[in-house]
């Protein structure tokens, strides 16, 4: 059994929320620091540290749920689930060994796993918080079902601590596969996008799917006949080492995430098809930049594209573009495009933002402009 | 009959009405007795409430119109879908306007490329399906009203079935919403893609009870048929090695598509309505179905057919053909008609619990139904730990309702002691809002007001409903006390 360390940091939390909106100090909330990368830099020069609030809290296998503190390490609940045959059903990336549960749920980042079975937010349970008056909140719970009152703990999901700062979450999880095999093809992309779409409409045991470079690799989970039966279905040759693979994949390992060139995600409907970025990425050859995964959801672009043509035939398609990784010069204010990394909002849904972070967050301690430039 | 829950004072302004037939159409607009009897009472029947107006919009824009004349005048609205709720969440406020959703009961688009459905919120559930069908596509979330029950409704509810085991709730089956606040202002939440830029509004909007927004358009996500669905049925004598039997199962790594259990009580009833072939004399059956790619469902019909026996089954059946494993779920999916015969009526209790609590809880409420005096079957979601106790009584015995409201919030009450929640899938409504005192304390309560708040600062979205205020909570509290016992000394109170 893995050993997770134990520390109850809540109290000391509380003060030095108390204390910042006693001063009036906004707060850059930080765990591990592993997502510091993401999203819009926080306008906070004072840092409140999370990852001392550590250890699990409740586990117990057969309920198929964990509550842990949120400055426990994400590898250290992992080993944990391995170890009793579980997993996150979301496969977070982790970006660094520091990465936190509460930075998980925070950034609200999901893996290769994701179109297949669940998003973070999917899988949280329940939460506690603080919220801007230094005042800890339970919401949610530790079962399946809740419905009790207004599901305030899946908003803390992707919510980048705008809202509030997480001390504890409780999370489903999955039992891990009995048996997995990855099967390579050589395929255009928009064979690869066809591909993806039709297995999509059979009740087929695939777990995760990704194009990159003239290969689509497709993992497969089940029993031995499970798999050979998927197998003869889907084709292609195995993989040897995959885990391996996906985990590069999620860890943004992989030879197209090297270098220093912007990185772009684009959130979309998965049968969007390729052409849907002809005004944008002029060239030959449309895959060349691109890395396709969630059976065409999640598309990866490199390169200094122009954000508002991205957002534009993102939302056009009816989904969004996000600047994941400004780049070389990520401090440099010229690399973050006008209204930040993520699609703006409506001014409706703008407006509704506001007025969530000041129920929550009345005097702007938590993480501002993080998330938004406007609060 | 028990009171109405909400403690706003009324202000009636009948005047809104002819507004409203001056922007409607005429038959949009009903404001008879006659015409809005029908609208007093969800499928919460004990609470009744005509309201002000219903009206009936059938467009976006006659919707932000009434949204519009609300706000101004400060009419409080309650959104309504096919009116199935079981906790009181369309009950209509006196001074209040009823807005149905009926209406919009169209299916705009079905997208089988991408999987989706986009449809207007009076569409009933299984429309959804028979709609995707002929694509070999389905929408997951089954409540077991779905013959009737509108999406809309179950989006505000955040509903559940037998299903979510496996398929997740509405919650995660859905992409996008296009909402109007009560200023009746249009917006969207989500996305056609599986995620939208932002604070996760989608997931706040489900399950809010109508509270922050009015629902006009959804779009859902179809799921691709599962190739074969296999059902099991297996015999107990004990709830306790039934209740092991599920643990064991869920632990074992394989997840059912749907995993259910009765008591004794609830197979008796269930096999007198429909006669499914139950065995009687069991103390608990579980229902367990598997489905998916035929080769994995060959592969854990046998792993289950072997722990079921393992962990102390008497009996284990496993359908032969499609005919036999509905006859399966007949029995279940009858046994809240079937418990009806029993007895002139029964109060439907929707707790959830930690699976391990399951022998606790279910002998807890033994006790209880002997304390009251009133007899209750048990029906369960037994995967992930949803309850649906049923306390039979009968309304026309002076003080039963009473006894039996009673005794529901006593059981909710054991619920969250055990660490479990009042509601796994029928919401609060008005029926748990006591409840929802003891499950989340005064700050929590604040911040869900502040929340409604941000969307709703008037207050006129479906008012007094799902959070209850600080001072019915005193009151509750002050009550539990005033009988001389407080029932859980262990949790806090204010």
């Amino acid at each position: 059994m893995t050993d997770i360390s134990e520390h109850d940091a809540e109290q000391a939390l509380i003060e030095q929320v108390l204390a910042a909106a006693d001063a009036g100090t906004p707060l850059c909330i930080r765990g591990g620091g592993s997502k510091d990368f993401y999203g819009n830099p926080a306008r906070a020069s004072r840092t409140l540290d999370c990852a001392t609030h550590r250890g699990v809290v409740a586990y117990e296998p057969s309920e198929l749920a964990i509550t842990v503190r949120a400055g426990t390490p994400l590898a250290d609940v992992e080993a944990l689930l391995q170890a009793n045959g579980q997993q996150f059903p979301f496969e977070p990336p982790h970006f660094g060994p520091a990465a936190t549960i509460g930075g998980m749920v925070a950034a609200g980042l999901s893996g290769p796993r994701r179109p297949y079975a669940a998003s973070v937010r999917d899988a949280v349970l329940g939460v506690r918080l603080l919220n801007g008056r230094g005042q800890a909140l339970g919401f949610g719970g530790r079962v399946m079902k809740n419905v009790a009152g207004y599901d305030l703990s899946r908003l803390m999901a992707g919510s980048l601590g705008v809202l509030g700062v997480l001390l504890e979450v409780s999370l489903k999880v999955s039992p891990a596969p009995v048996g997995r095999m990855t099967l390579v093809q050589e395929q255009s992309l928009s064979g690869a996008l066809a591909l993806m779409r039709r297995w999509a409409r059979r009740s087929l045991p695939v777990t995760a799917t990704a194009w990159s470079g003239g290969r689509l690799s497709v993992r497969i989970c089940g029993s031995e006949d499970a798999l050979a039966e998927s197998h003869r279905l889907i084709g292609g040759l195995p993989l040897p080492d995959a885990d391996r693979f996906w985990q590069d994949l999620r860890e943004q390992r992989l030879d197209f995430f090297a270098g220093e060139a912007p990185l772009w995600r684009l959130s979309l409907p998965p049968a969007t098809p390729l052409e849907c970025l002809d005004a944008v990425c002029a060239g030959d050859d449309p895959g060349a930049d691109q890395l396709v995964e969630w059976g065409g959801a999640q598309r990866w672009l490199r390169g200094d594209l122009p954000a508002d043509g991205l957002r534009a035939a993102a939302t056009a398609a009816g989904g969004h573009a996000t600047l994941f990784r400004a780049g070389a010069d990520q401090a440099a204010p010229a690399a973050i495009p006008v209204g930040g990394v993520f699609t703006p909002l409506q001014p409706v849904v703008l407006r509704l933002h506001r007025n969530l972070k000041q129920a929550f967050d009345p005097a702007g301690l938590f993480n501002p402009g993080r998330l938004y430039p406007e609060f | 009959m028990p009171r109405i829950p909400d403690e706003r004072p009324l202000s009636p302004q009948p005047g809104i009405i002819d507004e409203l037939r001056r922007r409607l159409p005429t038959a949009s607009v009903l404001s008879t007795p006659a015409e809005l009897a029908p609208y007093e009472c969800d499928g919460l029947t004990a609470f009744r409430q005509r309201p002000m107006v219903v009206v009936l919009p059938e467009t976006v824009e006659q919707v932000q119109t009434v949204l519009r004349l609300c706000h101004a005048a400060r009419v409080p609205v309650v959104a309504r879908g096919a009116g199935t709720g079981l906790s009181g969440g369309a009950l209509p406020l006196e001074d209040g306007v009823l807005l149905s959703l009926a209406r919009f009961n169209r299916i705009l688009h079905i997208d089988p490329d991408n999987g989706t459905a986009r449809v207007q919120p009076g569409v009933r559930n299984l429309a959804i399906t028979e709609a995707a069908a002929a694509h070999g596509l389905y929408y997951a979330p089954d409540p077991s009203s779905q013959i009737a029950c509108s999406i809309g409704g179950n989006v505000a509810e955040n509903s559940g079935g037998v299903h979510c085991l496996k398929y997740g709730l509405t919650v995660h089956n859905i992409l996008r919403l296009t909402l109007i606040g009560i200023d009746g202002e249009l917006f969207e939440v989500g996305a056609e893609a599986l995620d939208s830029p932002g604070l996760d509004l989608l997931a706040l909007m489900t399950g809010s009870e109508g509270m922050l927004a009015v629902i006009v358009e959804i779009t859902v996500k179809l799921l691709p048929r599962p190739e074969r669905a296999q059902g099991l049925l297996a015999a107990f004598d004990s709830v306790e090695r039934a209740g092991a039997a599920v643990a064991r199962l869920i632990a074992s790594g394989i997840t059912p598509a749907g995993l259910e259990m009765m008591d004794n009580p609830a197979i008796r009833a269930a096999e007198a309505f429909v006669h499914a072939g139950y065995p009687e004399d069991a103390a608990a059956v579980l229902i367990c179905e598997l489905d998916g790619f035929n080769a994995e469902v060959s592969f854990e019909v046998m792993r289950v057919r072997e722990l079921l026996l393992d962990a102390g089954a008497t009996e284990v059946r496993t359908a032969r053909d499609d005919a036999e494993r509905l006859n399966f779920w007949k029995g279940r999916k009858a046994a809240f008609p079937a418990v009806g015969r029993l007895s002139p009526d029964y109060y439907c209790m929707d707790g959830t619990i930690p699976r391990r609590e399951l022998a606790t809880v279910l002998k807890r409420i033994e006790a209880l139904s002997e304390h009251y005096g009133l007899r209750v079957a048990n029906v369960f979601h037994a995967g992930d730990g949803n309850l649906h106790p049923l306390i039979l009584y009968d309304a026309n015995v002076p003080g039963e309702l009473d006894k039996a409201e009673d005794f529901g919030g006593d059981i909710l009450e054991l619920c969250v002691q055990v660490g479990g929640t009042v509601t796994g899938e029928h919401g609060v409504g008005v029926e748990k809002l006591n409840q929802m005192c003891v499950q989340f304390d005064s700050d929590e309560l604040t911040q869900m007001h502040a929340v409604k708040a941000a969307f709703d600062p008037h207050g006129l979205l479906n008012p007094g409903k799902a959070v209850p205020t600080l001072h019915r909570c005193a009151e509750f509290g002050a009550m539990h006390v005033h009988h001389g016992e407080l029932k859980f000394p262990e949790l806090p109170r204010f």
